[in-house]
């Protein structure tokens, strides 16, 4: 046993030397799965023989704050992930560095109005993304649904029970989703609408992926998502489609150089390699499922594939980065008081709402309806107005500190104030539809 | 008379021995100073200061002024111990029949002991999702036959229903080694005075079998408050460890609220681990006679078989559900919304061997390192506490069976901030991002397990074969290494084997400490492969792979273990 010992020392010994003395080794941080990230490792690797690509799979809000964490010189050198708004807060920690050769010429400057790249230059679209309904067609089937085309549909009392979302805190794109109904829709607007579609909800899943994989398998039968973890789905042979409602927003996903990278030559040539012609061809892998942003003169798609500037210029929603950027730590926060904590409570008056709404129409009756719009306004109405969310005090709050007790009490106090609201009205708006369908009988 | 020898034993020891205890109790304070009690001492720490360093209690303060934090926190305790009664209403009766009745499935039972233990809980999470879950086959079947279907993979109760079949062994093994344990005598003298059926069980059996059951149940409770894989699989968001966690990641290092949650989880595990100590204290459960006179086993009738049968193969059933689902979604092409899959692959595995070898080497390094570690940490408290008179050397013992009530989450995080910016000696690398952290949490996390091993093994060891090799002039470390270790050999393994398999399936720290895809071990990869949207094939490949490469270990080691014993006997009785 003890030679054994000493021959698994030696073993770790060496294992510990070879670790240490990688160099010419880029990290990439991301938030993308597993498939895409090892085929572009695999591509480069083989077109690179002496560099090596590591993978640090986190998701965006993790790796954000990872980086930040690290001191300069031991960060990973590539950041690459699909929301906007991590490199915008990374960049406004300066840890991001421009690499302005590593942009392919031939890409085009915008996506519809979206510019590809960074106007400051810190981080550059590598890919687009559009955001979109998926569902799985055999669930809609046995259930007797017909697919949905816009959000608008989402709220229709038949898909109670049967929509899944992830968080937008934990989740990246989730939150680009909600950011481009609020921004299409107007700010009251919007949250009415999310919050009706979040009332049908079967559950608020904790990383984006549980959506899709919810869909693929039946577990849900539609779910809110970023597009190509539905087209991969779909093109992996899962019975599922996804279709862009016109309240779409396409946005590149991005890759940036961080700040006091170790290896920042060899991570520019593996940033250039995934912009350039075999490296946005993967994309098209039916496992990953993209959209390049390099136009499809210049590449293959397989057929039926869809074509990001048809799709962008649909699309309703002008996205407003900045505007996004503005209000993130408030939207995500109020998300998650109001739905994520609170789903049980939605539901049930969401569900006590559709009973009365079709016991009202089969027997119309004045008060009822009366009650039922109380109801609905309880229910549906976001906790944070409009003008609040446009005040800058506001917002300064929930940029402070949470290591001050007295901030961290102030916004635990606003939480918990949203949290309280939010059950009791909820459950006010579920005795209102209660007592609405008792007057129908 | 033992008792005496043993102390003049340890007597001569003492005045024999030179600094090597010293050095050696040194050493390993030293270790469990700095892998265990800073680590998790900073993590406290962080809980109680404001901005400026100050003491406050705010943030505690803070915590239980959030509906969702004190939710959180019932939340944690109710599936804990709706997951410890649950265990019971399973393990219980399983103990009773095996060791009760002559009875011929005395084989399944003890393979239903390791394989739970053997997958990790959030595997079991996924693989039941699609058995039991909302369009799982158990329901889609129910809702074609009957239109019914049964929400038991929903939120808490999901929880609670993965969390029991997944720790249930716990008990299951502890109580049988506890009833193996009663006099046989204490059984008669109940029957004579005319105890049967349930009442010898409810006032005589159980109650002798207690430290048993404790210890199991004090473990189940302590493991399920702490696990975090199984509710995030689930999406399950309103328990503690899920709470410690996201905040943690999506907040920041620096949100105190995650530490508290950290301090809160810490206080509990330590509680349950008191109060079973508790409830034990100042009772005797020792029986005079070994041996001799097991409880008496008696033939089931015909009736009662059908029962016992009938309860064990429901059991199989549930309990083998999550390796038999992950089997066949190791195997599908396509599996949606149907009984069984549409089509069978064996593409998934060419995925796991092609790109995901690395990660078995990678648990097969650090586990045994880790397990490794732990057995001579273990050999060597076993022997400072029973064979020397080093003043504080019980600490020893306390120190490092309090790891047994820190979660992995709290001690990864312990070392990420305990050795933030420290650089590897000789390089620029952080120590934070090399794969010896990782290795030391599951060390440090699984010590308690081989420390009990050891001590019992050595316990097993008179001392009087040591004072017959040193009077023979061996030197103090010749018979350690020549006659204790071997004597002891039976339960290193044990213990070894007990870290090894804890180890391999540890998520909760690995998933915090891992800092590049080359070090994950599989139940990283496996975490990693099963959020994957082209299909969960490959998670569930290498989940295939870890039950067996971990079954395997165990069975080998346990038949290793079994030889050795019987030749040490032999070698002892010659």
């Amino acid at each position: 046993m003890q030679r054994s010992i000493r021959v698994v020392a030696l073993a770790a010994g060496l294992w510990a030397v070879t670790q240490t003395a990688a160099a010419g080794t880029v990290t990439v941080i991301t938030s993308f799965p597993k498939e895409l990230t090892t085929a572009y490792q695999k591509a480069f690797e083989a077109a690179h023989p002496g560099i090596k690509i590591e993978i640090l799979n986190k998701n965006t809000t993790a790796a954000v704050a990872y980086i930040r964490e690290l001191p300069e010189g031991q960060r990973p050198d590539v950041m690459w992930a699909s929301a906007p708004d991590a490199f915008e807060v990374l960049a406004s920690y300066k840890l991001l560095q421009s690499a302005p050769e590593v942009v392919n010429k031939s890409a085009p400057a915008k996506i519809g109005n979206y510019p590809l790249n960074d106007p400051k230059g810190m981080y550059y679209g590598q890919a687009l993304a559009g955001y979109g309904i998926e569902w799985n067609t055999r669930y809609l089937k046995a259930h007797k649904l017909t697919p949905p085309k816009e959000w608008s549909d989402l709220v229709r009392p038949e898909y109670f029970g049967h929509i899944a979302i992830s968080s937008p805190s934990r989740s990246g794109t989730t939150q680009l989703t909600v950011e481009t109904i609020l921004q299409g829709e107007g700010w009251d607007k919007g949250w009415t609408q999310l919050l009706q579609i979040m009332g049908n909800a079967a559950a608020v899943t904790d990383r984006s992926f549980a959506v899709p994989d919810g869909v693929n398998n039946g577990q849900y039968g539609i779910g809110i998502v970023i597009d190509f973890l539905a087209l991969a789905g779909k093109y992996s042979g899962y019975p599922v489609d996804f279709t862009y409602p016109s309240m779409t927003a396409v946005v590149p996903a991005n890759i940036a150089l961080v700040a006091g990278a170790r290896n920042a030559g060899e991570a520019k040539q593996f940033m250039a390699f995934t912009m350039s012609v075999p490296g946005q061809q993967l994309l098209f892998d039916p496992k990953i499922g993209r959209l390049p942003m390099l136009p499809y003169s210049m590449l293959k798609p397989p057929a039926g594939y869809p074509v990001p500037q048809d799709i962008a210029k649909r699309a309703k929603v002008q996205f407003n980065s900045e505007l996004s950027g503005q209000r993130y730590p408030v939207v995500i926060s109020l998300f998650d008081q109001m739905v994520t904590f609170r789903l049980k409570e939605l539901q049930a008056a969401t569900k006590a709402i559709h009973e009365a709404t079709a016991a009202l129409k089969a027997r119309p009756n004045a008060r009822g309806n009366e009650l039922l719009a109380q109801a609905r306004s309880l229910a549906y109405t976001s906790l944070v107005g409009a003008d609040n969310v446009k005040n800058p005090e506001f917002l300064e709050l929930f940029r402070k500190s949470r290591r001050d007790v007295a901030v961290s009490k102030q916004l635990t106090g606003m939480e918990q104030l949203w949290s309280e609201k939010a059950r009791a009205n909820y459950e006010r708006a579920r005795q209102l539809a209660d007592e609405a369908r008792g007057l129908a009988k | 008379m033992p008792a005496i020898t043993l102390q003049s034993g340890t007597r001569r020891a003492l005045a024999h021995a030179g600094p090597g205890p010293w050095i050696a109790f040194g050493l390993i304070l030293a270790f469990l100073l700095c892998l265990l009690v800073l680590p998790v001492g900073t993590v406290i720490y962080t809980a109680f200061v404001t901005e400026g360093g100050a003491l406050t209690l705010g943030h505690f303060g803070n915590f239980f002024g959030q509906l969702v934090f004190r939710e959180s926190f019932f939340n944690s305790l109710w599936v804990a111990l709706a997951s410890t009664f649950f265990a019971s209403v399973i393990a219980v009766p399983l103990a009773y029949l095996t060791v009760r009745f002559e009875f011929r499935g005395a084989l399944l039972i003890q393979t239903l002991g390791v394989l739970p233990l053997v997958m990790p809980p959030f595997v079991g999470a996924v693989a039941l999702q699609l058995i039991f879950g909302r369009s799982g086959s158990v329901n889609l079947l129910l809702g074609d036959w009957f239109d019914i279907t049964i929400p038991i993979m929903d939120g808490l109760v999901g929880v609670t229903f993965v969390e029991s079949i997944h720790y249930f062994p716990f008990i299951l093994l502890n109580l049988v080694a506890a009833m193996c344990n009663i006099d046989g005598a204490m059984e008669e003298s109940a029957l004579n005075l005319g105890a049967r059926g349930w009442r010898l069980f409810r006032r005589v059996i159980f109650p002798l079998a207690m430290p048993g059951y404790l210890a199991g149940a004090a473990l189940v409770f302590v493991k399920v408050f702490d696990d975090l894989g199984t509710p995030l699989v689930m999406g399950v968001t309103n328990m503690l460890a899920p709470q410690a966690y996201l905040r943690i990641t999506s907040v920041g290092v620096d949100d105190p609220l995650g530490y508290v949650i950290s301090v809160i989880m810490v206080g509990f595990s330590i509680l349950a681990l008191w109060l079973a100590a508790r409830v034990m204290k100042g009772r005797d459960y020792a029986t005079l006679q070994k041996g001799g006179g097991a409880l008496h086993k008696r033939r089931l009738s015909a009736w009662e078989a059908v029962l016992a049968y009938g309860w064990i193969l429901l059991v199989l059933l549930v309990v083998l559900a999550p390796h038999a689902g992950i089997l066949l979604m190791s195997f599908a092409q396509v599996w949606s919304y149907s009984v069984l899959p549409d089509a069978y692959t064996l593409a998934h595995y060419a995925t796991v061997f092609g790109d995901a070898g690395h990660m078995m080497g990678n648990t097969l390094l650090y586990c045994l390192l880790a397990a490794g570690l732990d057995v001579v940490l273990g050999t060597a408290i076993a022997y400072l506490i029973l064979r020397t008179r080093l003043p504080v050397r019980q600490w020893l013992d306390w120190l490092a069976s309090a790891a047994l009530a820190i979660p992995g989450l709290v001690l990864a995080i312990g070392y990420l901030r305990l050795f933030k910016g420290v650089t590897l000696p000789g390089s620029d690398r952080l120590l934070v991002q090399t794969w010896v952290l990782i290795m030391l949490a599951y060390a440090v996390r699984r010590l308690p397990y081989a420390l009990r091993s050891c001590m019992a093994a050595l316990q097993q060891v008179h001392v009087s074969l040591e004072e017959a090799a040193q009077s023979l002039g061996a030197s103090r470390l010749s018979t350690l290494r020549r006659v204790v270790v071997p004597l002891m050999a039976g339960g290193i393994l044990a213990g070894f084997v007990t870290s090894f398999i804890t180890a391999a399936v540890e998520l909760s720290a690995t998933l915090v400490l891992v800092s590049t895809e080359s070090q994950a071990p599989m139940s990283l990869g496996i975490y990693l492969y099963m959020q994957s949207i082209a299909g969960r094939g490959p998670g569930a490949a290498l989940g295939v792979l870890a039950v067996l490469v971990v079954g395997l270990g165990t069975y080998f080691s346990h038949r290793f273990v079994e030889r050795s014993r019987a030749t040490v006997q032999s070698t002892v009785k010659a």
